[in-house]
């Protein structure tokens, strides 16, 4: 049967088990479009391409699927790199197809034309430039493939308008085979022994889990292995959730912000075991002195993650599932006999650690952003789907929203991208319908990404959006404020929209609290309306994250409240 | 830690954009390429990069990795240190004064290398070798006077009997 570049691409997709795009159509994707009409894939239309790549990785996150973004040439594809960057950095499942100008006119300067194949080759895990429409269903499906397996990441397709229209035979699919690409999911046996025998040997032990365990859907395994060994777990913000943040072996948030007795157990522990975690700068402060007295276990499936930051004592690339089960079964085979006993003067010290240095703050006439966080997890049981913009607000959010699953918290975190939340509320909210989905904002990042109010409310997506409003660009001015004796430049946000007015104009809701005592009231008011509702909270405008460890510094040296 | 110079040979896919995937990650990830040189192999399909670079152990032992996480690489192999056999060729273009003309020749004959041209004023000499045997004679042609050098830079083979 003969077929369209577009109608072959439509067969593909609904292959790959692809029900929804969220895109902006444009010139150069008009055929493709006029296809995808004919099909029964949901097409979500965005106000700006940046928010269809964080919605499509929100949609990922949340349904644990390939998200999928249509683009025009040009600016459409521009517009994408922002959001392709950040799930690269997350190693977030997503595909974008974008349009190009026709073969005949590429390296013309055509009308919207852009080298987005060039553009994006440092932020995507492998992109295409189809350039022949015979090529286009092996390489729609490669691209899938790339994307989900291995360590996952972003996979773009340059589509030509002529390549789309041409018309060309297509029959049986083989099975997607890359000689190049062949992860590795199987760790070394041998390496796992070693590892049972750092554990029977060791006195402080520390589990540090990363985003990986919830990438490969291991955090059931990672609590059976922790709490078998009665080895306490910290996680780095892409992990949180990975590990119950009400367990008792849970040590909070690792880092620049992350718990006292994180950072002191993992500075002081002589056995780390780091389960799908790259040693980010902001988890190892300076590397020199991080974990400096411990043998280091790191367990990855990309290989260039060991040791790239951090020297390790057993490397074993393998997936973490795999890795986490195999770990189990030899735990369970080695007896342990009464070594996790041994681990309550560990455990003892740890807990000290907690008694003298908790998370705090005290609520006073001015409301405190950490307060509407912990009401937040209050009100919500802590069953909602959080998702974060960047800054303070992301902060206070992994600090005081207790994750006990995983797949909740959405946030950007390797490249900390503002204007990441709203539209990754919305791509959870369509994965998750019957969830609530909460974005936590500061009033900056959430005029990054704004317009998708309209998209929210176009399709009836009731997320919540909670605004912490400082009238500051919070972070930098805490930086400002510890590092560069107050002087705010150009961190005060010199003028700011009335929210409640925009979220009615969206139509969608708006509450604000500018009291204290207003808090409880307007998140429970605003989390049962049956749409999307903006809550403003008018907090302190000075106040910091607290623990904070100093760019650069050991992460046991901490400024404390 | 020391900064060594280690000889790379990769096997990449023959396709167009390829070679930018490997020199963008050279640059974007601050890594130093002292030479590169890239051809076809008998396969068509496939091409081999040799890249020279200089960089202590754990460096190249990264940049290892990053090329074999590059979907369109197919095999990475480090020579240095292994037996290998490492060549470059260069046109040395060199002032030929009347005066000068029979030394430039016998040391033209020492290294065993040819003279391809010849000009009113200059000789061109053809030289294959490994980096040491350039520099030597480059150091003999220099108080000569030395116009212009066109380098290769370095390819090599392994000496093992496997392939790669």
């Amino acid at each position: 049967m003969k077929y369209t570049g577009a109608q072959i691409l439509m067969k593909v997709l609904q292959d790959e088990g692809v029900d929804l795009i969220f895109g902006y159509p444009g010139a150069a994707v008009i055929d493709i479009y006029d296809e995808l009409a004919r099909t029964d894939i949901r097409h979500i239309t965005v106000r700006h391409e940046q928010a269809a790549v964080h919605a499509a990785d929100g949609y990922a996150r949340a349904s644990g699927k390939v998200g999928v973004c249509l683009v025009t040439s040009g600016p459409g594809a521009t517009n994408t790199v922002t959001g392709i960057a950040s799930a690269y950095m997350d190693s977030i499942p997503v595909v974008v197809i974008s349009g190009q100008v026709p073969t005949h006119l590429i390296g013309n300067d055509a009308f919207q034309e852009v080298d987005i194949v060039g553009i994006t080759r440092p932020c995507t895990k492998h992109n295409y430039l189809i350039k022949q429409t015979e090529d286009l269903a092996r390489i729609v499906r490669e691209a899938f493939y790339i994307a989900r397996s291995g360590r996952p990441g972003p996979v773009l397709i340059d589509i030509p308008k002529d390549v789309a229209k041409k018309t060309v035979s297509y029959g049986v699919q083989k099975e997607v085979k890359i000689r190049s690409y062949n992860p590795t999911y199987n760790p070394h046996m041998k390496q796992l022994q070693k590892v049972i025998h750092l554990i029977k040997s060791a006195e402080r032990p520390v589990i540090f889990a990363g985003g990986g365990v919830i990438l490969s859907k291991s955090s059931r395994e990672l609590t059976e292995f922790a709490r078998k060994t009665r080895i306490p777990v910290t996680t780095s913000l892409m992990g949180l959730g990975a590990f119950p943040g009400t367990d008792p072996l849970w040590l909070g948030m690792i880092g620049m912000h992350g718990t006292y007795r994180a950072n002191k157990s993992t500075s002081g522990c002589d056995l780390l075991i780091a389960i799908g975690t790259r040693f980010d700068d902001r988890v190892t402060g300076k590397t020199d002195a991080f974990a400096s007295q411990a043998n280091i276990v790191h367990i990855d499936i990309d290989p260039t993650s060991i040791r790239k930051n951090i020297g390790v004592t057993i490397p074993i690339v393998g997936d973490c599932k795999i890795t986490l089960n195999h770990l189990n079964r030899l735990v369970d085979e080695a007896d342990l006999g009464d070594i996790p006993k041994k681990r309550e003067k560990w455990l003892r010290q740890i807990e000290e650690w907690k008694s003298t240095q908790q998370l705090a703050y005290e609520q006073g006439n001015v409301i405190k952003p950490q307060y509407v966080i912990e009401k937040l997890y209050e009100l919500t049981r802590g069953e909602a789907i959080i998702t974060t913009e960047v800054g303070q607000s992301q902060m206070w959010t992994a600090q005081y929203y207790h994750f006990d699953k995983p797949d909740h918290f959405i946030t950007s975190g390797g490249l900390g991208c503002m204007g990441f939340g709203l539209p990754a509320a919305i791509g959870a909210q369509i994965a998750c319908p019957d969830k609530l989905v909460v974005d936590v904002a500061g009033d900056g990042s959430i005029q990054m990404n704004i317009q998708e109010m309209a998209t929210a409310v176009e399709y009836g997506l009731a997320v919540k959006i909670v605004i912490l409003n400082n009238g500051y660009l919070g972070m930098v001015r805490q930086w400002q404020e510890l590092f560069y004796e107050k002087r705010y430049a150009y961190t005060k946000i010199g003028h700011m929209p009335d929210f409640i007015k925009l979220a009615e104009a969206y139509g969608a809701a708006g509450l604000r609290a500018t009291k204290p005592e207003e808090v409880i009231s307007v998140l429970s008011e605003g989390l049962s309306i049956p749409k999307p509702v903006m809550m403003e909270f008018l907090v302190d405008p000075e106040e910091c994250v607290y623990p904070m460890v100093p760019a650069g510094a050991p992460i046991s040296e901490m400024l404390l409240v | 830690m020391i900064e060594e110079k280690s000889i790379l040979s990769i096997l990449v896919d023959n396709e167009p954009g390829v070679l930018s995937r490997i020199v963008g990650l050279f640059s974007g990830r601050g890594y130093n390429i002292e030479s590169l040189c890239v051809a076809e192999t008998i396969d068509p399909h496939v091409s081999r990069i040799t890249i020279a670079t200089m960089a202590n152990l754990p460096v190249v032992e990264q940049i290892k990795k990053q090329l074999n996480k590059l979907v369109n690489v197919i095999k990475v192999h480090e020579l240095t240190g292994t037996k290998y056999i490492e060549r470059e060729l260069a046109l040395i273009k060199v002032k030929a004064k009347p005066e000068h003309r029979a030394e430039i020749l016998r040391i033209v004959d020492i290294f065993r290398c040819k003279v391809v041209d010849v000009g009113l004023d200059h000789y061109t000499i053809e030289i294959t070798g490994d980096e040491d045997k350039l520099s030597a004679i480059l150091n003999l042609l220099k108080p000569i006077g030395i116009k212009e050098v066109a380098k290769t830079g370095i390819i090599a083979v392994s000496r093992e009997p496997k392939n790669y």
